[in-house]
């Protein structure tokens, strides 16, 4: 259980980095809160010639802005910091309710957001809502920088599209926009580990409580986050008129998750339409007794 | 941080400064040393546990610049100019057992002690950051790290009594200090 051999960067600038990715390309890998790196290469599933560490580059990746829009964050910010951070709770609510899932609080304090989205993880939950909010990613290499749509970001279990020489220096969040409302959860075998089946909502109201429009993302069901879009089976009736089981079954008809050792793929359905009725219960009810849609 | 010549090893070595325990260290080692290895081969230090080595089971957690993160999943390279404390680092200045491991003691928060290193440094940032905790936090609070002969009830019993402790000991200083 140790890791192969590497060179070691450790850069003191964003485009010192890019430098090194350019130069080793394809050998290369980015770490940061090595909290998947780490493992994979010490299992010896990835062996990295070289490691470009950019732990040191704090002032130039670590911002978290948070504005009417939504959540940015730089590559440095760990998901700890996220979590606890109110503004980004408030705006885009979304993101702490995932974060609380993501593994344990000592991985969070260590993992960086930005980090788990370039890992791809179809089990991971911020790949899956960022899919979800219709975020976007931005990736620089000496070739420049690039704006990449979480819709075309995920092409693969554990790949993005992201260049041999790019770094993935930030992720936006965007805040869904009218009165709306989030639920997030998963369902695991014990708390802390890898969901065998999870799900985020966005449930958008108008001022008569008619749904606008109601999304919802999976977690270990899709290869890449796929988002659902059950607008059309909800659109002008009162939030409180919904079948929410039959929202349930309508997810459950249309997806075809794998089976594995942690469940059958006919319980990750089940668990999928379980996990709907739930959450866009929720995310409904949020809507309208929270604030958190309350957008002037 | 320099680089230094190990052609014979046929492996990059640098040499990493970091404070550990509140001591400055300098340590030469392959870049590829986790910071739990580096911690226990190159400082000596090994109350610091290796279990799983990927993360999983928390018994090597140290507090890097105070907060609980595997060390495991660290590279002793990464931990430059920060500062580390391992277990036995959380004694009090005076020699006095800290609240978290009095808790333990107290409680018979172990049994073969394995795990043990990873569960005082996870509670003693837990009870600095939540210092008045539900049993249900108690128990979140422990969710990463696992025991295997224990039991976990005198291990969630220890995380509160530790913050009894801790809660104690500031009115007894207090007091000390109005006297």
């Amino acid at each position: 259980m140790k890791t192969p051999k590497f060179t070691y960067h450790a850069p003191r600038t964003v485009a010192e980095a890019l430098d090194v990715l350019a130069e080793h390309s394809t050998d290369a890998k980015v770490l940061a809160g090595g909290q998947s790196l780490v493992p994979v290469m010490a299992m010896r599933l990835a062996s990295p010639a070289h490691l470009v560490d950019i732990n040191r580059l704090t002032d130039e990746l670590s911002a978290l802005e948070v504005d009417d829009a939504g959540v940015r964050i730089g590559a440095l910010v760990r998901h700890a910091r996220l979590e606890r951070d109110e503004a980004a709770a408030a705006r885009v609510p979304l993101v702490g309710q995932a974060l609380r899932h993501v593994a344990h609080p000592t991985i969070r304090n260590r993992g960086t957001t930005v980090g788990s989205l370039a890992h791809a993880d179809p089990s991971a939950e911020m790949p899956t809502v960022l899919a979800l909010l219709g975020g976007h990613v931005v990736a620089r290499s000496v070739r420049g920088e690039r704006t990449i749509d979480a819709a075309d970001f995920f092409v693969g279990p554990m790949e993005s599209c992201l260049g041999y020489d790019e770094l993935a220096v930030s992720a936006w969040f965007p805040a869904p926009e009218g009165r709306f409302g989030t639920a997030f959860d998963e369902i695991c075998r014990r708390h802390g580990d890898y969901a065998m089946c999870g799900a985020g909502v966005v449930a958008v109201l108008d001022e008569a409580e008619q749904y606008v429009s109601l999304k919802l993302s999976l977690v270990s069901v899709n290869d890449v986050p796929e988002v659902l879009d059950l607008t059309e089976v909800v659109r002008g009736t009162a939030y409180d008129e919904v079948d929410h089981a039959a929202l349930g079954d309508w997810v459950r008809d249309r997806i075809d998750p794998p089976g594995d050792l942690h469940a059958s793929a006919d319980f990750r359905r089940h668990l999928a339409s379980v996990l709907t009725k739930r959450l866009t219960r929720e995310a409904a009810a949020r809507a309208i007794t929270t604030t958190e849609g309350a957008r002037a | 941080m320099t680089s230094t010549d190990h052609t014979d090893v046929g492996e990059q070595h640098l040499e990493v400064r970091l404070r550990v325990n509140g001591m400055p260290r300098r340590v030469e080692l392959p870049v590829r040393r986790t910071l739990c290895d580096a911690l226990r081969q190159d400082l000596g230090l090994t109350g610091t546990h290796v279990g799983c080595e990927h993360g999983v089971c928390g018994a090597c957690t140290v507090l890097l610049d105070g907060e609980p993160v595997r060390s495991c999943l660290m590279l002793a390279v990464s931990a430059e100019d920060h500062d580390v404390t391992t277990v036995e680092g959380l004694t009090e200045p005076d020699g006095r057992l800290s609240p978290t491991q009095q808790a333990f003691v107290d409680c018979h928060g172990l049994q073969c002690g394995f795990c043990t290193p990873g569960f005082l440094t996870t509670v003693s940032a837990f009870i600095e950051e939540n210092p008045d905790p539900t049993p249900e936090e108690a128990r979140e609070a422990v969710g990463g790290n696992l025991c295997r002969c224990t039991g976990y009830q005198n291990i969630v019993a220890s995380v509160l009594r530790a913050a009894e402790i801790q809660k104690e000991r500031a009115t007894e200083s207090t007091e000390g200090s109005d006297a």
